[in-house]
C-alpha cells in the first residue's frame, strides 16, 4: 500500500507587481538590476482583505470544479499557512465549513513556511499509510506581502502571495518515498515575523513608529539574507544526500530536482554545489516569485505541463527555510 | 592536499583539493562579478568599493568560498573583510 499525488492546483494573487513598478518606489535600482539580483520579473501581492485561507479556498474551489473529485470524498485536510485567520480556532476548521466538506473528517493546521509542502506531504503519507484516511487534501495559503515592510527591498522583490492544493490518494503501489526531516530552531531569529503574536504583540509604540506605512499591525517579517543564504547552501546539499540515501538512490537516478524556489542565487548555488545539469534543475521563480509553501506544488505542476515529468520519472523535492526547517523526499511517477 | 571524506552513502571518497593560489582566486572572483572589467582586480582591491557593490555580491562571495573551496563564511566574518587578499587569507586559513 502507498499513496500518490493525484492533483495539484495553485492560485496566484490577483495583483501583479513588475520590476518596472518596483523601480518607482526604489529609484536607486533599475528593473534590469532587480532582475539580475533576484532573478524575478514579476510577483503577486494580495489586497488587504484577502489572506492565506482565501487563496487556499480559491485553489480548492477551482480544483473541485476542474476535476471529478467530489467534496464528500475528502477524508482529511491539512492547512499550511504563515498567516492564520485567528490565533484560535484552527484555520482547518474554518476551511472545512467554508468548502462544505464532511463533518467526519480530520482537519488540522500545519504552519511551516518554506518547508510546508514537503512537511505536509510527509504527514499525508503517514495518515494514509497508517490507515487513518484514504485521501488527504493539502491546502496552502501564504501572504508574506501582508507582513513585509513597504520599504524592505529584499522582501518586496522576492516574495509572492499565493494559494495551492495538493490532493494525495491511497494507491496499491507506493509513489512517495521515505521523507527526511530536519530542524534547527537556533536559526529562527534570522527569519521571523516580529511583533506578530502573543510573545511579542504589536504595541502602541510599534503602531506609532510605523504610522506612515499603516502601523504594521500584523507584524513585520525580518530576514537576515546572509544567514538564510548560508544556511540554505550548507544544509540543502546534505538534505539531498540524506534523501538519496534513505531511498537507496544515486544523484544520476533523479530526473528532476525540484527545490523550494527561494531565490535564484540560492538555487544556482545549490545547483553548482551538487553539480546538477540545467536539464534536471527546476526554476519556476522568474514569473512567480518566492511563493513560500506553494513553490514546490507550483513547480511540480508547471514541470508536468512542460513534459519534464512523465510516467516513470523520479523527482526529488526539497523544502527549506523559516524555522530553520527542512524536509524532502522522492516522488515516483 | 589529499582529502578523505565520506560521501552521501558513507563510502570513502578520495579527492585532491588544489593548493590555493592567489592569482587563480582573483580570476575566480572576477568571473563571479560579471560586470567587472577584466584585469583590474588585484589583491589590494577593496571589494566593497567596486562599482555597483550590493548585498547580492556578498552572497556571491559566500557562494564562491563555499562551493569552490568548501569554506563557510558567516555574515560577521565577511563584515570584517575589506580586500580580495582578506578573502583569500580567510579561505586559506579555514581550508587548511
Amino acid at each position: 500500500m502507498g499513496c500518490q499525488i493525484k492533483y495539484i492546483n495553485y492560485h496566484l494573487s490577483q495583483k501583479e507587481v513588475t520590476n518596472e513598478m518596483l523601480v518607482v518606489e526604489f529609484p536607486d535600482f533599475s528593473s534590469e538590476k532587480i532582475f539580475k539580483n533576484v532573478g524575478i520579473k514579476k510577483r503577486f501581492v494580495t489586497t488587504e482583505n484577502v489572506i492565506g485561507s482565501d487563496l487556499a479556498f480559491n485553489a480548492a474551489e477551482e480544483f473541485f470544479e476542474e476535476t471529478d473529485v467530489k467534496k464528500e470524498e475528502v477524508e482529511f485536510i491539512l492547512f499550511c499557512t504563515g498567516g492564520s485567520d485567528y490565533i484560535a480556532p484552527m484555520n482547518a476548521s474554518l476551511l472545512q465549513d467554508r468548502l462544505g466538506l464532511n463533518g467526519n473528517i480530520g482537519a488540522l493546521d500545519l504552519p511551516s513556511g518554506c518547508s510546508g509542502a514537503t512537511n505536509a506531504l510527509g504527514m499525508a503519507k503517514a495518515i494514509i499509510e497508517s490507515g487513518q484516511a484514504n485521501n488527504v487534501l493539502l491546502l496552502f495559503g501564504e501572504t508574506p506581502g501582508l507582513v513585509s515592510h513597504p520599504k524592505d527591498f529584499a522582501l518586496r522583490t522576492l516574495f509572492s502571495d499565493a494559494g495551492a492544493i495538493v490532493f494525495v490518494e491511497k494507491t496499491i503501489k507506493n509513489h512517495i518515498g521515505k521523507v527526511v526531516y530536519g530542524v534547527d530552531g537556533s536559526g529562527a531569529k534570522h527569519l521571523y515575523v516580529d511583533q506578530s503574536c502573543l510573545r511579542n504583540p504589536p504595541t502602541k509604540q510599534w503602531l506609532e513608529i510605523n504610522k506612515d506605512v499603516g502601523g504594521m499591525p500584523r507584524g513585520q517579517m525580518k530576514m537576515d539574507g546572509i544567514e538564510v543564504f548560508t544556511f540554505s547552501i550548507k544544509k540543502v546539499p546534505i538534505l539531498v544526500g540524506d534523501i538519496l540515501k534513505q531511498n537507496d538512490l544515486q544523484m544520476e537516478d533523479i530526473d528532476l530536482f525540484v527545490f523550494h524556489q527561494a531565490s535564484k542565487i540560492i538555487l544556482k548555488s545549490i545547483q553548482r554545489k551538487l553539480k546538477i545539469d540545467d536539464k534536471r534543475m527546476a526554476y519556476y521563480i522568474e514569473n512567480n516569485g518566492n511563493t513560500v509553501s506553494i513553490s514546490i506544488p507550483l513547480a511540480l505542476k508547471e514541470a508536468e505541463k512542460e513534459g519534464r515529468i512523465k510516467e516513470g520519472s523520479k523527482i526529488l523535492i526539497a523544502g527549506f527555510g523559516i524555522g530553520f526547517s527542512w524536509s524532502g523526499t522522492v516522488l515516483y511517477y | 592536499m589529499l582529502v578523505l571524506e565520506l560521501d552521501f552513502h558513507g563510502v570513502v571518497q578520495f579527492y585532491i583539493i588544489r593548493k590555493m593560489d592567489l592569482k587563480e582566486f582573483i580570476k575566480k572572483v572576477e568571473v563571479e562579478f560579471e560586470e567587472l572589467e577584466k584585469g583590474i582586480l588585484t589583491a589590494e582591491t577593496n571589494f566593497r568599493e567596486i562599482d555597483e557593490w550590493s548585498s547580492m555580491h556578498a552572497l556571491i562571495i559566500i557562494a564562491l568560498m563555499d562551493v569552490e573551496y568548501g569554506v563557510t563564511v558567516g555574515g560577521e566574518d565577511l563584515s570584517k573583510m575589506q580586500t580580495v587578499q582578506d578573502l583569500f587569507d580567510f579561505a586559506k586559513k579555514n581550508q587548511d
